[in-house]
């Protein structure tokens, strides 16, 4: 078997989210170093707060203010930091009750190593030196030996100025990604201006792109069938909108291609005609660039355009 | 209850670190005709057809649609996908055979971890205010539960290295498992977990196929019939748990009627081994019971197969007679938040 294809994928996202007034409060007051909590029904305060109540699911709005000083209830040593957390030398995850509140926030602490960490200990927010309106605002917790600051406990009624309603928390991932088998086999051969695609045990059918199952049956495939390099336009559309870093002139024709000895079309641009004289059952042939690996895009062939009734089951 | 529907069969694939030349379609597939051999059923003799998987493990939106090219969805069938665990699409299952509209379901559950990192991949479940920004992965948040027990006097680092060499040692007659025997308990990872306290990251799939009263006896010899099947949630917060104890396990379990009268098995969804301290204390497991015979998520942990695995598991062995009344316990999201339990059972013999 040829070796397995593999690329790079980035899933990339600005994560949007709009805020509720509980949030916002508590977002907003995270940039004005002031953190605050909710008070529940049964007359905890929750720290990070949250819009219902965990127990009661009643809707909760009833903000104090908490201390920036706290107690660590658990934690765990990450010697290596990952990308995106909030320090990138060794440090503990911990959870911190704040004074003031009944609840753990989780968060970051700087501590020069495990030694120096445990259930118990003291510690207050170190805040970030520029701040936002977002979790990251508080940059990390650092050990504290001093006194509970004041004030908490306090109500607060949640307003400050220019109040953050709105996050942006991005996020991207990194994958290796690998087509397998029945895909890896689809692009080597289109590397040599071939199609292949892969027939149905059962139904006969060859599917291209091949997936390595028919969709119909339900079986794995793996009879693989060369088709094309001709092939007929079962059905198209005239695209009118420029697409963001593609270098094609607009009209242009995208259809549907059943290659000949196929049995589903797969789809393609079609070129070296005017776009308005493109028609279904318009004979087709691909056009390969220099070093290309798929066709560049599909042209006419000059034959007598095909029969409807020989592509009619393959619209 | 109307209708006793049972699992009348489960296959999975042999789990592995990577399995590059195959698409999920491609490597499960072989899962599926596995399980309608064992039943004799071809997909159009199939009710209802439910799958879970996550296109954040696949990195591609509505990635399960491939996956149903290996079910035969045409001419068009009655399909359900859950974006989680496939013990969930299970219990989907279950409740549309309870309704009576299908007398046979096929379930899948499938994951590819090895295109991406699991760890990263899982913080993007995390609610996005408060958590995701921070990007603690799954084995930090569970090292922060392990220490709560540890501080808490429930267990201790070698009690933990005791659940890892007890798993994979028992995983050694699991042919499909993919760490078994003896594992070293290796370097941290996040202290004070271990690499020996941590699944082992791998692709891999499942499939069970359920049936309900008549029919499940005539497609197996011994049904595994599911006296009672429950899931519930706590808090998404972790500061607002107690991470000593698992509460919402505890009500499945009871809803369940797992302790209307003692088990003899029970597979547990445990990916850490401070979890398996959990879910033993909160389900009231004695050292009578057989606690992961298959090794359970440390010996293999395919994301969102390895809690269908784990009723597969308990089902096989009542299927083999090896188990008379077997609990299954399935987990998703983070520390244990969400919990499902089912209650299986043979007949009398």
């Amino acid at each position: 078997m040829p070796e397995v294809l593999k690329a790079p994928l980035v899933v990339e996202f600005p994560f949007t989210r709009s805020l509720g007034p509980v949030q916002s409060a508590f977002l907003t007051g995270l940039r004005e170093r002031v953190v605050l909590g909710v008070r529940t029904g049964d007359g905890r305060t929750l720290v990070p707060p949250v819009e219902y109540d965990p127990v009661t699911a009643e809707e909760i709005r009833d903000l104090v203010e908490v201390a920036p000083t706290g107690t660590v209830t658990t934690w765990a040593w990450n010697h290596e930091p990952r990308r995106g957390q909030p320090l990138d030398t060794p440090f503990a995850w911990v959870l911190v009750r704040l004074d003031g509140a009944d609840t753990g926030l989780l968060h970051a602490l700087d501590a020069p190593g495990p030694d120096a960490v445990h259930t118990g200990m003291r510690v207050r927010i170190r805040w970030a030196g520029e701040r936002s309106g977002a979790i990251t605002d508080i940059a990390c917790f650092e050990p504290y030996d001093g006194d509970p600051s004041e004030p908490t406990g306090q109500g607060h009624d949640g307003r400050f100025e220019d109040m953050v309603t709105g996050i942006v928390a991005p996020a991207r991932l990194d994958y290796v990604y690998s087509p397998g088998r029945a895909q890896s086999a689809y692009i080597n051969a289109l590397a040599e201006q071939r199609t292949v695609g892969e027939r149905c045990p059962s139904c006969r059918k060859v599917y291209v792109p091949p997936r390595g199952a028919c969709p119909t049956c339900g079986v794995a495939t793996s009879e693989q069938v060369e088709v094309g390099p001709g092939g007929t336009v079962t059905t198209y559309c005239i695209v009118n909108i420029k697409a963001k870093n593609l270098d094609i002139e607009v009209p242009y024709v995208y259809a549907h291609i059943a290659l000949d000895g196929a049995d589903l079309a797969l789809h393609g641009r079609i070129g070296g005609i005017p776009y308005d004289q493109v028609r279904m059952g318009l004979r087709v042939e691909p056009v390969w660039t220099e070093g290309g690996r798929y066709p560049e895009h599909y042209r006419p062939t000059g034959e007598p355009d095909a029969d409807y009734e020989m592509y009619k089951e393959l619209l | 209850m109307t209708r006793e529907i049972a699992v009348v069969a489960f296959a999975q694939t042999d789990h592995r670190r990577t399995s590059d030349e195959h698409s999920e379609v491609e490597m499960l597939i072989p899962v599926l005709h596995d399980v309608l051999d064992q039943t004799g059923l071809k997909t159009s003799d199939i009710g209802f057809t439910c799958s879970g998987s996550t296109d954040y493990l696949a990195g591609r939106a509505f990635s399960f649609t491939m996956a149903l090219d290996g079910v035969g969805a045409w001419p068009p069938i009655s399909e359900s996908h859950v974006e989680m665990d496939g013990a969930w699409a299970l219990y989907e299952a279950w409740t549309k055979l309870l309704t009576g509209d299908a007398d046979t379901a096929l379930v899948y559950g499938y994951g590819k971890s090895s295109p991406g990192s699991v760890r990263d991949v899982l913080t993007r479940q995390l609610d996005p205010y408060y958590l995701a920004p921070l990007w603690p992965d799954s084995v930090a948040l569970a090292a922060l539960q392990a220490q709560a027990l540890i501080d808490a006097g429930e267990t201790d680092e070698p009690a933990l290295a005791g659940v890892a060499s007890r798993s994979r040692a028992s995983a050694s007659a699991n042919s499909h498992a993919q760490l078994r025997g003896s594992v070293a308990q290796g370097d941290y990872v996040v202290r004070p977990l271990r690499t020996g306290d941590c699944p082992p990251i791998g692709d891999g799939a499942a499939a069970v196929i359920l049936a309900a009263g008549e029919r499940a006896r005539e497609l197996c010899e011994r049904p595994a019939w599911i006296r009672g099947i429950d899931h519930r949630i706590e808090a998404h917060s972790l500061g607002v748990r107690d991470l000593t104890d698992s509460p919402s396990t505890r009500l499945a379990a009871e809803r369940a009627g797992a302790f209307e009268r003692p088990v003899d098995t029970a597979e547990l969804h445990a990916p850490f081994t401070s979890q398996e301290v959990v879910l033993r204390k909160s389900l009231r497991l004695g050292d009578e019971v057989s606690v992961n015979p298959s090794g359970g998520a440390l010996a293999a942990n395919p994301v969102m197969a390895t809690g269908l695995i784990r009723i597969g598991e308990a089902a096989a062995r009542i299927h083999r007679g090896e188990s008379d009344r077997a609990l299954a316990h399935a987990t998703s999201g983070p520390c244990l938040q969400q919990n499902l339990v089912a209650v299986l059972e043979g007949d009398a013999r």
